[in-house]
């Protein structure tokens, strides 16, 4: 509990971070912005200048004043302290505003149900503000924040009534189609840029039509215009279309997204000096609120971008990832193995002829570790997360997979890996869920039935543990106690674990085999003993379904993510989750954890893939560029690279290091259910609901890459349509789509899934 | 690109009636029209942000079909209480109904009947989960075993065949198929002018690995070898193995060449495995045969028409083989005959040749003309080809029978073709000549055959009335998705000396044991154990196959199938339900005081070759005053209905 009594001082900290990012953002925009622009220097763009904060009606100067009232109410004082120093706000100011917002925020009362969704983020109150306010993002984050307190009334009628402002809603179609025309008239090289303006604007009309009760323009406008819009918004489009009513938007929880989040343009300096001109000109302050107040125009020096280069990055439920969001630095780099004392290994061994091999393997190791890993700038430091020790059986383990290792196959284009499908019999369409153990003995399967099973794939049975009873008879001193504490009795092929109350829908192994995670339909996270295969723990927390789980690299921690949109990061020996990852502005579909274990990815429905650290809770990278809800996420072994698939069938390489898209590997024709590198890296295996397995060349889709000398500051890369040559084999299965895959430690591909008829 | 489905999206709103209804239908009466309005709008709304609640379910549950339960799950995250009574596996059997201006959408909830569900025996239990490992590649190369997906599949070898200039990609090997092998009978003109182009394709050729030579040795040796348990399962190998691509040229000449032999050693055994092997063959799902037709048929047909089979014709039953191949040959034809190849009107040109020739032996006449009634799916074959020659047969047969005798294999080869005359023309006769059936008109019409005609055709008649009877009393249609239906029931543990009966379907094609219907009666001794009555019915769409009714009875069941009318009340009136795609038969169970009559009615697919075993439930107290309900489950298993 160590969280909630240091949580007065950590937030306290957020603070100061925050702010001084919101200042930065802010410096960099009036600088950038300021010198071109004559008119209002740009509350519009900038998400926030502490300096300006004091322009009337300003939705951030709303957001702090709410900030600063939770802080109060709470009493933390220092930060209340801190949070006026730095946004320059007076007592006396702050104290009428504040009323002001708490009278509007009881008028506004009826509009506080809207607000489940946020507020489900922080059923744990307590603890929340020490994590919750993880995103970099100015204005958000102070969402986040405030709702975090389960105050969120003042929050959400900031946001619904930025929609009050009304023009004539007949003109709406006008302005549009003007700015449509505005768009085709201009040179080819800025069309794509300022076209990219065109479905934030189309939604914020449409949102501002429905909120005014313009219910008929609202649907005219609607059909002449949704047609216009890139395909990859189909999804959203249509959960707008439902949407008919002011009364629809309270509880939606898209709409609030699109709220609450700015939406995320990057436009070249020229293009967007285009656009202002042209509406300065045209004198359309409709569209020129919606731009100021909604959306985020991430102003950039140099050339104009390509369609194709836009649409590889956009598709997000929120535009593009800003570009000081992928700034902060990520270590990437592996951590040290630890040395481990050659003579165990050696008493392992029997024969002596084996013993010289061990020990020559092993300098050669430690060698080309210490020298490779302890020079290697991007590796965190050994002890920048506190990692369990290990114990004598992790050790074994950790020979064991040193000496399979020296037999592993070197994998390549030229020598593809056999593949070995373990197919669910009779899982009449329930399989939801599989794991393998990372020595390839054991299977695990979440089913919709709410059981999870664990199958021996080896000729070793599974055994439980003998009953207390018996295990008093036990004489201790004895050799082989660890085999006479288990139950001959019990060994089968496989185990049912009972305890959940719905569809399974994640199962992890921890590393050392002992436990078994899994998170349901129900809310919880289980935690399994694989000794007693009891169920030990049920981790409560998430209130909703609980999507995907994941089990550290070193065991000990553990990451969930579900319907609640935030990813709580645990440790087995914690009811209560140590850190808290919001800032998806949707489900959490599938996690990740960083090989290193000093960070965790995110997949989301939102489309967007999140890296956060650890250690601090922050989001350090935003990747977008998916156009579906994100499924599988894999980690190469290096560390370097993540690869992403998603329901659209395609696979995104991403560079860590640099943040960046490296690369789109297009082939499967549906949802992209799993994701996994070879233990060497060089190949990537991708497991689809298409029923395939394909195989990918990881090697030349990082060097093709890497060759080229892209600007890392720009971030706007070409990426090259090499999908063919980078397949390298495909394999379908028989009506069975493959749901998890796994390379054993000698590099053969397992796959598994359930025959369905 | 979507601008037709946009619009759609927008104005799909449930009627106003739908909300009237349903105001009506919890007791609300007058609801007022902007109400009505605005609740319609308000329930469309929260249906579609339901339903995309339940497809996130659906993806997470890694499924492409939306369940019940999915929707459930969505409710409960919207803090709504489930719908609960909608579990169903598949589809919900909305019905639609109209009158009075109004149009509904229903589910029809029946009224269940308890004792019903108490009585009905359990189903079978659901098969456990369970985990089966297999390569789905080996070393980058995707085995071909039936876990994998055939490699080529049914179309690409159709493309390939069809398009022989079509690029080959170097390094695919199962790509290019078997060049070069002479297009002889079969192919037509077409064919011939795509075998001059295909020259300029360069030769691929079908190297077989290792395993496949060893199993294509392993393979023709357990077909034509001496034991039927390895022959069996070989034979089951080829019918279902989805690899077989690579070898079926092989296979194709080991029958063709393997025919010509043994038909010169008149080696009967032989022929009739390799026959079975074209079956096999013609049962794979995942071949394209069209290729190797033109060695199969010849192959097929010497085992149809060849003047000698067997070493001894007296003796040895070569008749059966005809019997099977021309069924074969039918099949050939029914699954390969397109306008351009021509196969059926070829093939019946053949038989009907050298039925015309008067020189043919009977062994080639009785295959002429077995290959020609199983031609005809329909009548119009026997009427106008065998029909007219039916006096001049008749002729010729008596001159054996009656005649000096010359030698006795002619005698019997007379014998068989007139019992097969008798057999197919009295059906067709049946349906299409009109009463009364006077026998010196047949005589006078048809010759020496025309008394034994007049007696056969008047049984056709009776059998097909009581049939009719019995397909008019159809009540009730369970339409079962399924068309294939194999059944087994557990043969009884009764003390009765009850038969367990393999019943042929009359279009089934599997050899040797071609039969049967045992007439061994059953005692009459003691009356407890009722007689059995069999129903076959094939779901074939010849009008000649409706169901057909083999009674096994001793004289103690004399009492006809018509007989219905339980007059006693102990005995419920159970209705015998029989799945069959698209019609239903019922029976009314004719049950006397306390000698129950047993039917067990069979509905088998046409092409499923299948042994049926049948046999009485052991225990009469589950059996009686019970209809065993349609297996609902998945399982591809039968659907057996008896009762008492």
């Amino acid at each position: 509990m160590a969280a909630v009594q240091d949580a007065p001082v950590e937030a306290d900290n957020e603070k100061e971070i925050k702010t001084e990012t919101l200042n930065d953002a802010a410096g960099n925009h009036a600088s950038a912005a300021g010198g071109v622009i004559p008119s209002p220097p740009v509350a519009s763009t900038s998400s926030s200048g502490p300096a300006k904060a004091g322009g009337p009606g300003s939705e951030e100067q709303q957001t702090l004043m709410a900030v600063l009232q939770f802080l109060k109410k709470n009493n933390f004082v220092g930060a209340v302290d801190v949070l006026r120093r730095e946004a320059g706000i007076l007592e006396d100011s702050d104290e009428s505003q504040g009323q002001e917002l708490a009278a509007s925020a009881l008028g506004g009362a009826e509009a506080g149900d809207a607000t489940c969704t946020l507020s489900r983020a922080s059923s744990c109150t307590t603890s929340t503000p020490a994590v919750a306010a993880a995103p970099a993002k100015g204005a958000r984050c102070a969402v986040v924040c405030v709702s975090a307190g389960g105050e969120d009334q003042p929050d959400v009628n900031v946001v619904l009534s930025a929609y009050s402002q009304q023009g004539d809603p007949a003109l709406y179609q006008g302005y549009y189609s003007g700015l449509k025309k505005f768009v085709e008239s201009v040179l080819d090289c800025h069309r794509a840029e300022l076209s990219q303006l065109f479905y934030p604007l189309f939604v914020h009309m449409y949102l501002e039509l429905v909120y005014n009760n313009h219910e008929t323009e609202a649907k005219a406008f609607f059909e002449k215009f949704s047609g216009d819009q890139e395909c990859y918004y189909q999804d959203d489009l249509r959960v707008l279309s439902g949407l008919t009513k002011k009364e629809h938007m309270k509880g939606n929880e898209t709409l609030l997204d699109f709220r609450t989040s700015k939406f995320v343009l990057r436009i070249s300096r020229d293009s967007y000096q285009l656009l202002k001109r042209h509406l300065q000109e045209r004198q359309n302050n409709q569209i020129w609120n919606i731009i100021q107040e909604h959306l985020y125009i991430d102003i950039f020096d140099g050339m104009p971008r390509s369609k194709s280069q836009i649409d590889s990055m956009s598709g997000s439920l929120a535009g593009e990832a800003k570009r000081e969001a992928n700034k902060a630095k990520v270590f990437y780099g592996l951590l040290k193995e630890p040395e481990i004392d050659v003579p165990l290994d050696d008493e392992d061994e029997e024969g002596e002829n084996e013993e010289g091999k061990p020990k020559k393997k092993k300098p050669k190791k430690d060698s080309m570790g210490s020298k490779s890993k302890k020079q290697d700038p991007n590796a965190p430091q050994q002890n920048r997360i506190p990692l369990p020790e290990l114990k004598d059986s992790d050790k074994l383990d950790k020979i064991m997979y040193m000496k399979e290792a020296t037999k592993r196959i070197r994998l390549g284009p030229e020598s593809l890996p056999s593949i070995c499908f373990y197919t669910f019999l009779n899982a009449y369409q329930g399989l939801t869920a599989v794991d393998f153990t990372d020595d390839s003995s054991l299977i695990a399967g979440g089913f919709a039935d709410s059981t999870v099973r664990v199958w021996s794939v080896t000729p070793k049975k599974l055994r439980s543990v003998k009953s207390a009873a018996d295990l008093n008879l036990i004489d201790k001193e004895s050799d082989d106690v660890l085999e006479r504490i288990m139950d001959e009795k019990s060994a089968s092929e496989s185990k049912i674990l009972y305890g959940h109350s719905g569809p399974v829908y994640g199962v992890s192994f921890s590393p050392d085999r002992n436990y078994l995670l899994s998170c349901s339909e129900d809310g919880t996270v289980r935690l399994w003993s694989l000794q007693t295969f009891t169920c030990l723990v049920g981790y409560k927390g998430h209130n909703y379904p609980v999507w995907d789980t994941q089990f550290s690299p070193y065991g000990y921690y553990f990451i969930s993510g579900g319907h609640d949109r935030v990813a709580r990061l645990w440790a087995t020996d914690h009811y209560q989750p140590l850190r808290m990852f919001a800032g998806h502005l949707a489900d959490i579909t599938c996690t990740q954890f960083h090989p290193n274990s000093n960070y965790v990815a995110t997949g989301s429905a939102d489309r967007t893939v999140r890296l956060w650290d650890i250690l601090n809770g922050n989001c350090v990278r935003i990747f977008t560029g998916h156009k579906g809800p994100i499924h599988s996420l894999a980690f190469s072994p290096n560390g370097k690279y993540l690869a992403s698939g998603a329901t659209d069938g395609r696979v995104l390489l991403w560079d860590i290091g640099h943040g960046l898209m490296i690369g789109e590997l297009k082939g499967h024709t549906d949802t992209v259910y799993s994701l996994k590198f070879s233990r060497d890296g060089e190949i990537l295996a991708s497991g689809s609901m298409d029923n395939t397995v394909r195989l990918w060349d990881s090697i030349k889709a990082f060097d093709d890459i890497e060759t080229d000398d892209f600007t890392a500051a720009t971030g706007h890369i070409h990426l090259p349509e090499n999908s063919q040559e980078l397949l390298l084999g495909t394999y379908m299965t028989k009506s069975t789509p493959v749901i998890h895959l796994h390379f054993t430690r000698r590099n053969l591909l397992l796959a598994a899934g359930a025959y369905n008829p | 690109m979507a601008d037709e489905r946009r619009p759609k999206q927008c104005s799909l709103v449930l009627p106003t009636e739908s909300m009237k209804v349903m105001a009506e239908s919890v007791g609300v009466g007058q609801l007022q029209e902007e109400c009505c309005v605005a609740l319609s709008e308000e329930v469309s709304y929260r249906i579609k942000e339901i339903a995309q609640d339940a497809l996130k379910f659906m993806h997470h549950g890694k499924r492409r079909k939306l369940t019940t339960n999915d929707i459930d799950h969505a409710l409960k995250l919207k803090n709504v209480e489930p719908l609960y009574g909608f579990q169903s596996q598949e589809f919900i059997p909305f019905r639609f109904a109209s009158g009075g201006g109004r149009e509904l959408h229903f589910y029809e909830e029946k009224e269940v009947d308890l004792s019903d569900i108490i009585n009905t025996p359990l189903p079978r239990v659901p098969l456990d989960v369970s985990l089966k490992a297999h390569w789905l590649s080996i070393e980058g190369v995707q085995p071909a075993i039936p876990e994998n997906p055939p490699p080529v599949s049914k179309e690409q070898q159709k493309v390939e065949s069809t398009e022989p200039l079509k690029a080959v990609k170097p390094g695919q090997e199962e790509e290019g198929p078997v060049q070069g092998k002479g297009q002889g009978v079969t192919s037509a003109e077409s064919k011939g002018k795509e075998k001059s182009i295909s020259r300029l394709k360069p030769r691929s050729t079908h190297e077989l690995s290792v395993e496949q030579q060893l199993y294509y040795k392993e393979i023709t040796e357990a077909c034509v070898g001496s034991c039927e348990a390895k022959r069996a399962e070989a034979l089951q190998s080829i019918a279902t193995d989805p690899g077989l691509y690579q070898m079926l040229p092989r296979f194709s000449t080991f029958i063709s060449e393997g025919v010509r032999v043994n038909v010169v050693q008149n080696n009967l055994a032989l022929l009739i495995y390799l026959m079975r092997m074209v079956k096999a063959l013609m049962d794979n799902p995942t071949l394209y045969l069209e290729k190797y037709l033109h060695e199969l048929i010849p192959a097929v047909v010497t085992c149809i028409v060849s003047k000698q089979l067997c070493l001894r014709p007296d003796m040895d039953n070569h008749w059966a083989l005809r019997d099977f191949a021309a069924r074969l040959m039918a099949q050939i034809c029914k699954t390969f005959s397109t306008t351009n190849n021509n196969i059926q009107s070829r093939i019946t040109k053949t038989f009907t040749k050298s039925l015309l020739d008067d020189k043919t032996q009977w062994t080639t006449r009785y295959g002429s003309i077995a290959g020609l009634a199983e031609l005809g799916p329909d009548v119009s074959v026997i009427k106008t080809l065998i029909l007219p020659r039916l006096s001049i047969e008749g002729a010729r047969i008596k001159a054996v029978v009656e005649g000096p005798v010359i030698s006795n294999i002619d005698k019997i080869g007379a014998d068989h073709v007139q019992s097969l005359l008798l057999k197919h023309c009295a059906s067709v006769i049946a349906k299409t000549r009109p009463l009364p059936d006077n026998v010196d008109q047949y005589r006078a019409d048809y010759g020496y055959l025309g008394s034994m005609l007049c007696s056969h055709v008047v049984k056709a008649r009776a059998q097909a009335a009581l049939q009719a009877q019995q397909v008019n009393r159809t009540t009730l249609t369970i339409t079962q998705p399924r068309p294939t239906l194999t059944l087994s029931q557990g043969v009884s543990t009764g003390s009765g000396p009850r038969t367990p009966n393999i019943i042929k379907v009359p279009s089934s094609l599997t050899l040797p044991v071609q039969t049967l219907v045992s007439t061994r009666p059953v005692t009459p001794a003691q009356p407890s154990p009722p007689a059995t009555k069999y129903i076959v019915m094939s779901t074939s769409t010849a009008a000649a196959t409706s169901p057909q009714v083999i009674s096994l009875t001793s004289s103690r069941s004399s009492s006809p199938i018509t007989s219905t009318a339980p007059s006693s009340t102990s005995t419920l009136q159970p209705l015998v339900k029989v799945e069959h795609t698209g019609q239903s038969v019922t029976t009314p169970g004719a049950g006397g005081s306390r000698t129950l009559q047993k039917y067990i009615v069979v509905s088998l697919p046409s092409a499923v070759s299948s042994e049926v075993k049948a046999s009485s439930l052991s225990s009469p107290s589950t059996a009686v005053d019970s209809t065993v309900k349609a297996d609902r489950t998945e399982l591809p298993g039968a659907s057996t209905h008896s009762s008492h």
